[in-house]
């Protein structure tokens, strides 16, 4: 059987990683932007300079499972709230971000 | 021992068997002046720096695993100063000056090769900000050639010139920018470091820090505790681990960055040439290998390895600029993990707890700052002051709006 040139192995062995987006099903990440920290959703209330700084300058930059905001911009256009481990890259939940709108808000 | 033409020539007649390592493997001591976290290239220049011109002789450099194991030996080993802001201009500029100097400095070889950077332009806007980029080095007092269409033809003709989305208009060429050997700057710092007295100390990690009344007392290490009047973290790429065991929480996140190497060709590429349409950069190494790299991948990670798309998308932009390269095999692809701060630019500061300094934050920045990070972090940690040159890489710019923003995209690293 012919093998794949080196690097397309390494690839297919990683894993090419995929997003299950609540409505358009199973894609490939390339349709999704990441934007960051799904802390984001937790913008504070009031003029609370520090409480600013920490919410859009500090990270906590975890090696294992972190919470996320990603945009399914080439299919449904909804945000989604996602953890992934940024480690083995495996995404075990995947909510729109609108249902976490109580928290937004 | 002094390295020299007459000691090649020497061990050359004698069988090469005069050459001894260059550094001790030590016990770590019970406690040192001072402790540096991380045994990479910025940690082994500080703790050289440190010895060198601050005259303190009592430091450890803890390794987790080997010298120059981390991302001083991953990246793709270019040396430019042709920053945009204040802040970077002058940091850069003046490590720039030390790695003139390195080899004599060191007596070790790094094999700088300043065979000049070039960057692409692809419209009016592009070449317009390269202009005012080019303005900016030369007030700083580096190097810039605002290259046409033609003159950028005559320097490297075997581009792409008229790609129907990219066409180049022009180039910003820094000729006194170019590459260097990686591991060499880790050996050689090493070296000198080790030669006055500094304890290298390998399969070493910090697991945690004593901290009492606000104050560092030492670090828990794998090999016990270490006691120290000041500790120094350098350990890009993991920086949010080790400064959230001393309880802080910074503006970093850690992303995957990839490069790439073909298997060896004759010389074709002079310079180092960097591609507008993305982050696409190549040069070629002493070997022949033509080495180059891309943007990160663009969400958080900790993999050291990356993903197909930039795979795929630094292939496109490598046919796009220079079609012949699709002729080349692809030997090998790494990741490395990168410190991407909030604004794109690294920071060498003091930290809340006393006697405990912070350098990191260095993007992609990283290795063509080595001589003057270790520089400007060993004056912080001996004097308390900023050195003149970087004094703007504070820990609480982002608190007081004193960001250094050089590609202007927001607190969105993974857009830096």
């Amino acid at each position: 059987m012919m093998r794949a040139p080196a690097l397309v192995q390494i690839c297919i062995e990683n894993g090419n990683m995929r997003i299950e987006c609540p409505h358009c099903g199973d894609r490939d990440h390339r349709e999704f932007e990441y934007l960051g920290s799904a802390k984001l959703l937790e913008r504070p209330n009031g003029g609370d300079a520090a409480a600013y700084h920490d919410y859009v300058y500090l990270r906590k930059n975890p090696t294992g499972e972190n919470t996320e905001l990603w945009q399914h911009v080439m299919g449904c256009s909804a945000w989604l709230h996602i953890v992934r481990n940024v480690t083995t890259h495996e995404i075990t939940e995947v909510k729109l971000a609108r249902d976490l709108k109580e928290v937004a808000r | 021992m002094h390295y020299s033409v007459l000691q090649i020539l020497k061990n050359g007649l004698t069988g090469n068997k005069g050459w001894k390592p260059v550094w001790r493997n030590p016990e770590p001591k019970k406690s040192y002046d001072v402790v540096i976290i991380g045994g990479g290239g910025h940690g082994l220049s500080t703790a050289y720096y440190l010895a060198k011109t601050h005259g303190i002789r009592n430091i450890a450099v803890l390794e987790k695993g080997y010298l120059g194991g981390g991302n001083v030996g991953r990246n793709t080993t270019i040396v430019r100063a042709n920053y945009l802001q204040d802040g970077n201009l002058e940091f850069y500029s003046h490590s720039l000056k030390l790695w003139e100097n390195l080899e004599q400095e060191l007596n070790y070889n790094v094999m700088l090769s300043q065979r000049g950077c070039l960057m692409l332009a692809h419209n009016d806007g592009q070449y317009d900000a390269m202009a005012w980029r080019g303005n900016s080095n030369l007030a700083t007092g580096d190097d810039a050639v605002l290259m046409g269409r033609e003159d950028v033809r005559k320097l490297v003709p075997f581009l792409n010139f008229d790609d129907a989305r990219f066409p180049i208009r022009g180039g910003l060429l820094q000729r006194t920018g170019g590459t260097a050997r990686h591991d060499a700057v880790a050996w050689g710092y090493a070296r000198g470091a080790d030669m006055r007295g500094v304890d290298l100390i390998q399969n070493c990690e910090v697991k945690g820090f004593r901290i009492e009344g606000g104050k560092i007392k030492g670090v828990e290490t794998s090999r016990g505790y270490i006691g120290a009047g000041k500790v120094g973290m350098s350990v890009a790429g993991r920086t949010s681990q080790v400064a959230e065991m001393a309880g802080l929480r910074l503006p970093i996140e850690s992303h995957v960055l990839q490069a790439f190497v073909t298997e060896a060709v004759k010389p074709v590429i002079d310079n180092v040439i960097s591609f507008g349409m993305g982050h696409f950069y190549i040069s070629q190494s002493d070997k022949g290998g033509l080495v180059f790299g891309g943007d990160i991948d663009g969400y958080n990670s900790y993999s050291q390895r990356g993903n197909l798309p930039m795979v795929e998308h630094v292939a496109e932009a490598a046919m796009t600029l220079m079609p012949m390269v699709g002729k080349s095999r692809m030997l090998r692809s790494w990741g490395g993990i990168m410190d991407m701060s909030m604004d794109g630019s690294p920071i060498i500061d003091k930290t809340p707890v006393a006697g405990l300094y912070l350098n990191g934050g260095w993007c992609y920045g990283g290795f063509k700052a080595t001589p003057a990070a270790g520089a400007a972090f060993a004056h912080l940690m001996a004097t308390g002051k900023k050195a003149d040159w970087a004094t703007k890489y504070n820990l609480n710019r982002f608190e007081t709006g004193h960001v250094i923003d050089d590609e202007g995209t927001g607190a969105r690293p993974n857009l830096h």
